[in-house]
């Protein structure tokens, strides 16, 4: 078989171009069904008790009063001797309805042992037991050898607080157990493949047994790969009463229990030379994953710095637990390491962007400011940071992203043709809110010559060839290559019943508007469905695999953003950001650039809102909910730029990138605006005010 | 209080939880049928629930009579009493705008409302303006400037933006934000939204 290669985007009907998302309608008028929409007969709803406190352990439970509910069924009270934080997993009830098991849960009686705990990073990093082994690197000389030979040195302390995910569709799932020894689990999960696994260990039954379906999801952004806690309780109660059950988290249990990103706190001191290149970095930086203590903040990220010496190390802390977050440590990475080559390049009196280009080495990435300069209008920048007058002061900013977005696990795909001129196309793959359901049908129709709404696109259950989870962006790079393979096998054996039909080669045939083409004699051709009635019996059925030489990882990135700062009260105000993204082959530009706004605004909400409190003293969070954990609306939504930048003619995943830059580009663009540096996130109005007290 | 209810239009407790059932075997996502695997025997069980009071509602066009506790809300009516899971539950306590529906006419949030308070009201959801086959001209629109990626806030924004182009047929997109003021979406597809409901509002066809 000949070399596969993407098809043309010049001349392609479907791929590289605007396709609406073949799961729209029905997402637009309530169609589509979600874990949190299904309703099964005889269902049974699943609540969960959860520890209070920050750190305490279970002296006694009595749940008799809850047994004896009319309406409960099913009773747990072994998930957990102890809470480790407050909202652990400790006790769950299954109840005809919600109603009930709320009820059951508040009736189930726990004595707590309270025992001392440390909620923040702060108080945490000071008690060596709760700080893991240090990460640690160094390159060229020490750094204390080069301050006093540099043009210029900051030393300041940065702070990225925790933030969580707050997908709109909480965890959950229906689990229905079918006795002797199977069941079928609707999930909201970022991988129907890999939870099975999890399940049947909690059902004590092999994972064939499971069937893990999830057709639409509501977010996940890292936080959806396994079944969890609640996907084990969710399991055992079915099993308890061979009923189904359902058990959707509360928005409280969300936020407290359902993963998050680390904070950062990140003491740093740089060097710059007079002409702009980083000399020298010395960084210290602790978090907090809640009760474990790894770290993984890569430095000096994406800068080229020939002398430095990093540390980091995660501190263990009694609070929900940390879980991938779209790009994980890329934004505190990023928050960081740009702030300071800003700040070295401001107190030099030099072009923030121009000492960006001096000091890293991918030329994409080059490119790509100087393109995202002239889309901003990089020139009306204040030349001398904060130098405007008046309430209203503008000013812009710049940051780079650096991600994976290759190949992760390979994939199958089934492609099958029958004999009635169906076509359909499965993969075990899910759709995230990412247009994967679409370009899995896209890349068939489009070698078929078919209209999108004649193949049949089936994903989200794991009943289908195997594929991956939805992570590290990998899912476009590792699917469409395996959905390509198959469709290019089908397409072959096709042909050649076509071309013996036809009297002619492979070679001389083509396909579109449904139809097969000689493209010797236009007058020899033959409908789609005419060749597919000769086809032999039981039609086309291929497999394909991730063909490698369809995807590559690495893309560049770079974001400017205009911020507007109200200098009487502090608020400040995104007005546009530019997105330039590598992102490669482009299977859908409408899904791609809807990938890059999304990233955009979740990097925004990052620069100016979203902090996740907690309490010292109670030990407890204080926003778990949507009203006091703060995102952007849609008055605060600015002007966005996506811009897909084509590197080269390989698939790349950009689900991630998107995100890594924003909150860095509106911290310097708030400094050029105001000559205001604020080293702490979100930027509040009140932090601006502490800032100008102390930096301008 | 009476069991069994037979005026028309109305389904009684037994009737809408054996029509629930079949609601799940027909449900379809992208024109893919999901398939529950449930035996028909398995007879749900809900009890008579205390206190429960009869509340009279009008959904989508068709009547609707049921027994519900007082604590039950709007929304939780809608969805699983009824299955009409268009209008979601996301945060439960008027933040996020996932829940919105028409009621008389008006926006509101489902879950802030008790279904005792919503008795004989008219309530329109996503699902009464238009099917994945006939869908509204915003609906058509959403779909076409991807004003949705996971899907999850979109029956909201789509009310939400119903009801501004009820009251200003041609609205302006600073009305249009305003009417989306109270609609949180975590993908990030505001401005395709804003796009969408502007394209509808010149297509001059209405809500």
């Amino acid at each position: 078989m000949q070399d596969v290669r993407w098809n043309d985007p010049r001349t392609s009907r479907y791929l590289g171009k605007s396709v609406p998302r073949l799961d729209g309608p029905g997402k637009v008028t309530g169609a589509a069904k979600y874990t949190y929409d299904m309703v099964l007969p005889g269902m049974l709803h699943a609540k969960v008790l959860r520890c209070p406190h920050a750190n305490a352990r279970v002296a006694s439970i009595d749940a008799s009063a809850a047994q004896r509910m009319p309406g409960v069924h099913a009773v747990i009270t072994d998930i957990a001797g102890a809470g480790r934080f407050a909202g652990q997993e400790i006790a769950a009830v299954a109840a005809d309805t919600e109603e009930i098991a709320r009820d059951a849960i508040r009736a189930i009686k726990v004595q707590w042992e309270v025992e001392p705990h440390v909620v923040s990073t702060r108080r945490g990093m000071r008690d060596e037991r709760r700080v893991g082994r240090p990460r640690e690197a160094t390159r060229g000389q020490d750094p204390e050898s080069l301050w006093s030979s540099a043009a210029a040195v900051i030393e300041e302390e940065y702070y990225c607080p925790v933030r969580e995910h707050l997908s709109l569709e909480t965890h959950g799932l229906v689990v229905q157990w079918q006795e002797p020894d199977r069941a079928t689990v609707w999930l909201s999960t970022q991988a129907v493949h890999g939870s099975r696994g999890e399940l049947a260990g909690a059902l004590g039954i092999p994972q064939q047994n499971v069937e893990v379906i999830c057709e639409v999801m509501g977010g996940g952004f890292g936080s959806k790969f396994g079944p969890g806690v609640e996907g084990r309780i969710a399991a055992r109660l079915s099993k308890m009463t061979g009923r189904p059950v359902k058990l959707m988290l509360e928005r409280y249990d969300e936020q407290v229990a359902s993963g998050n990103a680390p904070d950062a706190l990140m003491r740093v001191k740089a060097a710059m030379s007079a002409d702009g290149r980083l000399i020298a970095l010395d960084s210290k930086i602790w978090g907090t994953p809640g009760n474990g203590n790894n770290s993984g903040i890569p430095m000096p990220y994406i800068y080229n710095v020939p002398n430095f010496k990093t540390w980091q190390a995660g501190v263990s802390t009694n609070t929900g637990g940390a879980r991938a977050w779209r790009a994980p440590d890329r934004p505190p990475a990023s928050f960081l390491m740009e702030s300071v080559v800003d700040e070295l390049a401001n107190k030099l009196g030099l072009d923030p962007m121009r000492v960006r280009q001096l000091n890293q080495n991918n030329q994409v990435r080059n490119r790509q400011l100087e393109l995202g300069a002239q889309l901003i209008g990089w020139e009306n920048r204040n030349k001398a940071p904060g130098s405007g007058t008046g309430r209203y002061r503008r000013g812009m900013g710049c940051a780079l992203s650096e991600w994976g977005g290759g190949m992760g696990q390979p994939c199958n795909c089934d492609v099958k043709i029958g004999t009635d001129g169906s076509v359909y196309v499965g993969i075990g793959t899910q759709d995230l809110g990412t247009g994967t359901r679409t370009y899995v049908g896209t890349i068939v129709a489009e070698d078929f010559g078919l209209p999108l709404s004649r193949v049949k696109a089936d994903i989200g259950r794991s009943s289908l060839p195997v594929a991956g989870g939805s992570g590290g962006s990998v899912t476009a790079a590792s699917v469409a290559p395996a959905v390509k393979d198959a469709s290019m096998k089908a397409r072959a054996r096709f042909l050649e019943v076509a071309a013996g039909l036809m009297n002619t080669s492979v070679a001389d045939l083509e396909m579109r508007d449904a139809k097969v083409l000689s493209k010797s004699n236009p007058a020899n051709s033959m409908t789609f469905d005419q060749v597919c009635a000769k086809l032999p019996p039981g039609g086309i059925q291929v497999s394909g695999t991730t063909l490698a030489s369809l995807q590559q990882g690495g893309v560049a990135g770079a974001q400017f953003v205009e911020v507007e700062v109200d200098t009487w009260t502090g608020r400040i105000q995104p007005i546009k950001v530019v997105a330039v993204q590598d992102c490669g082959y482009v299977l859908n530009k409408l899904t791609a650039e809807s990938q890059l706004i999304g990233g955009v605004i979740q990097g925004l909400c990052m620069a100016l809102l979203e902090d996740r409190k907690m309490d010292e003293p109670t030990g407890r969070m204080l926003n778990p909910n949507m009203e006091t954990y703060k995102v952007l609306g849609s008055l605060e939504v600015p002007e966005i730029v996506p811009v897909l930048y084509e590197t080269h003619d390989k698939v790349a995943g950009i689900g991630e990138p998107a995100v890594i830059p924003t909150a860095a580009a509106c911290v310097n663009a708030v400094y050029n605006a105001t000559g205001v540096r604020l080293r702490t996130l979100p930027m509040t109005p009140k932090r601006w005010f502490e800032a100008t007290e102390t930096n301008q | 209080m009476p069991e069994e209810k037979s005026a028309k239009g109305e389904l009684s407790r037994r009737q809408f939880i054996r029509a629930s059932g079949a609601a799940v075997a027909a449900s379809t996502v992208a024109g893919t049928l999901i398939s529950a695997n449930t035996k028909a025997d398995a007879a749900p069980t809900v009890p008579a629930a205390i206190g429960a009071v009869d509340v009279s509602l009008k959904v989508n066009g068709k009547a609707h009579t049921l027994s519900l506790q007082p604590r039950v809300t709007l929304l939780d009516a809608l969805r699983e009493r009824l299955q009409i899971t268009g209008p979601k539950r996301i945060c439960d306590r008027g933040n996020c705008g996932g829940c919105t529906v028409m009621k008389d006419g008006k926006p509101i949030y489902a879950c802030m409302m008790l279904a005792v308070d919503a008795h004989q009201s008219e309530i329109l959801t996503v699902e009464g303006m238009g099917t994945p086959e006939r869908m509204s001209v915003i609906q058509e629109k959403f779909v076409e400037h991807d004003g949705l990626m996971c899907g999850f806030c979109t029956p909201g924004f789509v009310t939400s933006v119903h009801a501004v182009l009820q009251k200003n047929p041609s609205a302006t997109m600073d009305e249009i934000r305003r009417g989306c003021a109270g609609n949180i979406c975590r993908c990030g597809t505001f401005n395709r939204v804003f796009e969408a409901a502007v394209a509808a509002a010149r297509s001059g066809r209405g809500a």
